[in-house]
């Protein structure tokens, strides 16, 4: 098992494939050739949907926006290790890992854009919306989870959370509580070194994330988060755990935010230029298409085929998300109770009545 | 019919709707082994299980963030946080999350959980243990804030808070829990949410109140009926959203307002319910809107709590500043 060989205290990162493509002896996952190449196309799907949604938040299109560019391999590692059963409750910062697991991109467009419509997914998918108050989704994993095994699911979850929330308080008690519980989720750690501008190193004294594990009785691995191998590999190793009754795992995803925060935010006024050609040369998808080329499942006449079909479904998305219509003003009152209160309904008709009965003086 | 109390009947309700229905759960510390530190929840544990009542780790947030989890896949979870005063750690799962998950997801995801906790002072307790906050709860859109004042009404109220397909905060009046006992059906009984209760018809004054507040009405009302005057009470029993209609329509007809509130005065709800009143029954009004309510300060420890907490001496001074006008 990776989890126990891989011991958080020690510091030692999971790594597969080296930062030239290269996969260390004896580690290659058994992970089927379409999966591989479903997992690169997402990643350059992703890069290429991520690119298109920083262009349109400049041109006043899409409202602030929090780019993933540099971390596709450690939003879709991990989620390959789901079935369509399994739940993803995520933060904000989880676009190839949504895509993935089968959220239309034009859906996650809208969100962004600025319509709740954005965040109504399909009830078989089993996402959570975006949880944007750092941390707070991870005691919801846990209870997902708790009812998952209290109905005898197969289910598992995978939470994604960052580096800044292992700082919050929601980070503790929802891992405590899966520990106590034995309860089947995965916690996947997106460090990408910086919360906004402050870096890793200032959010604990601890010398790696993974090793929080430890406080909480539950198994702790540290993975490099721009090999997709490797992410996928110990996922799967704690998904399986999770599965047979064997509890929570944390995974530390090491990667690295190569763009901004969100578009609001200029990441050169806290970071130095020669961090990012470093994480530049260990870009997560480079490193994974050397290594299908190298098995023969990719070559750059797909590779160019592929960047053209999937700049069209981009291109596509942004129509259908542009194209959707706006919410009325009984749509935004709508979903606030189930049934619309008595009061609420009058303050809707006031409003109503106010914007757009005035002819009536 | 049995005789009860409000600890018994909320007892006996959770264990009535946990065997109609598989997917209630009730989570918090101590509410298993130890039945809850009131007993509220005593004897469920051995009856449904540690899978169904769950001794929580001591994190409320923990405890209202996974009831959230629950719920969003499938279960109907009761929490209990201990004390009002505690349950702040968890504000921001039911403010950011519970109250607001219906409408991020436009009707695709929903939170039908109920959040159980003692509120009030009046009982001598430690710090932290006589909070009346209710009102930073009901000015949350999407949040239902619920308080019974007797067992009956616990009972009934209680029910329609677990059946009810949105998030609902339950305050249970601690200074109540065991102060009064009445009759209770064995069976089903459910009270509507958002439908305040006429506890006496009259024509002088419309009292309002809620909660622990009802009792010390009560026993004001005795004195003033005593006394010759007729006046009208009405138990808001649900804070949000209120059932404001029933105080117009009681205001418009006898000209008068006392409302009593446990909690301090400044941006209390008895300061939304004046400025409705202010809004909808002016004209009909033939003296201005009294409040009694505990002073801007935090809630003494008992050796000062006599002044804080709210008496039926200043209840009856204040319907009677309104009836000399």
């Amino acid at each position: 098992m990776l989890i126990d060989e891989y011991d958080p205290l020690k510091g030692t990162m999971l790594q597969i494939l080296d930062k030239d493509g290269k996969v260390k002896h004896g580690l290659e996952p058994e992970i089927g050739e379409d999966r591989l190449v479903q997992a690169y196309r997402t990643m350059v799907f992703t890069r290429l949907a991520d690119d298109k949604a920083v262009r349109l938040q400049r041109q006043g299109r899409l409202g602030a926006y929090p780019p993933s560019k540099g971390q596709e391999a450690s939003q879709i590692g991990p989620a390959l290790a789901l079935d369509k059963e399994d739940w993803m409750v995520w933060a904000f910062r989880e676009l190839g890992a949504l895509l993935l697991k089968g959220v239309p991109l034009w859906r996650l467009y809208l969100y962004w854009m600025g319509n709740e419509e954005g965040s109504h997914f399909e009830p078989d998918i089993r996402v959570t919306p975006s949880a944007v108050p750092v941390g707070s989704q991870v005691v919801h994993a846990s209870g997902i989870a708790y009812a998952a095994k209290y109905k005898a699911e197969r289910s598992v979850v995978l939470c994604y959370f960052g580096d800044g929330a292992t700082s919050e308080g929601d980070f503790h008690e929802g891992l405590n509580f899966a520990g106590v519980f034995k309860l089947p989720v995965v916690f996947v750690c997106q460090n990408n070194q910086y919360a906004i501008s402050v870096p890793r190193k200032q959010q604990t004294a601890a010398a790696t994330l993974a090793q929080k594990a430890v406080a909480y009785g539950i198994p702790g691995l540290q993975v490099d988060g721009n090999d997709v191998l490797a992410l996928y590999a110990a996922t799967q190793e704690a998904v399986e755990r999770a599965r047979k009754g064997e509890g929570p795992t944390l995974i530390e995803s090491y990667t690295y935010r190569m763009g901004d925060h969100t578009t609001s935010d200029d990441a050169t006024r806290y970071r130095v230029e020669k961090e990012l050609a470093y994480w530049t040369e260990r870009d997560p998808l480079s490193r994974f298409r050397a290594y299908l080329e190298g098995k023969g499942l990719w070559d750059g006449k797909q590779e160019s085929s592929w960047q053209e079909e999937a700049s069209r479904q981009v291109e596509e998305a942004v129509k259908q998300a542009e194209s959707f219509q706006a919410p009325s003003l009984q749509e935004v009152f709508a979903h606030t109770y189930a049934t619309m209160p008595e009061d609420l309904r009058q303050q809707l008709e006031a409003l109503d009545k106010e914007l757009n009965g005035s002819k009536e003086g | 019919m049995v005789v009860m109390n409000m600890v018994q009947a909320i007892n006996a309700t959770l264990r009535q709707e946990m065997e109609r229905d598989k997917s209630i759960v009730l989570l918090g510390e101590d509410v298993g082994l130890d039945g809850g530190v009131f007993r509220l929840t005593e004897g469920l544990m051995d009856k449904f299980g540690k899978e169904r009542v769950i001794d929580t780790p001591l994190a409320e947030s923990g405890i209202v963030g996974a009831a959230i989890g629950m719920a969003l896949n499938g279960l109907r979870p009761i929490a209990e946080i201990q004390f009002m005063g505690f349950i702040y750690p968890a504000y921001q799962q039911i403010v950011s999350h519970a109250a607001r998950m219906r409408n991020r997801t436009r009707g695709g995801l929903s939170v039908p959980l109920v959040i159980r906790t003692p509120y009030g002072a009046g009982v001598k307790a430690l710090e932290h243990h006589s909070e009346s906050t209710e009102a930073i709860f009901c000015h949350i859109p999407g949040l239902k804030v619920v308080t019974p004042a007797t067992p009956l009404e616990a009972k009934g109220l209680l029910t329609s808070a677990i059946r009810d397909p949105d998030p609902v905060l339950f305050l249970e009046p601690t200074r109540s829990y065991r102060l009064l006992k009445e009759e209770v059906p064995e069976g089903e009984y459910l009270v509507p949410l958002s439908q305040a209760r006429k506890v006496r018809e009259g024509s002088d004054v419309t009292i309002i109140g809620w909660g622990a507040m009802m009792p010390l009405i009560q026993k004001t009302v005795d004195e003033l009926v005593r006394q010759g005057m007729d006046p009208e009470v009405l138990d808001m029993r649900t804070l949000a959203p209120m059932d404001y209609a029933s105080i117009i329509t009681s205001v418009k007809r006898t000209g008068r307002a006392v409302i009593v509130q446990e909690a301090p005065k400044n941006c209390g709800l008895g300061s939304e319910i004046a400025a409705r009143i202010g809004e909808q029954a002016l004209l009909s009004l033939q003296a201005p809107v009294e409040r009694v309510t505990a002073p801007d300060i935090t809630v003494p420890l008992p050796k000062g709590e006599n002044y804080y907490y709210i008496n039926p001496a200043r209840i009856e001074r204040a319907v009677k500043r309104a009836m000399s006008f």
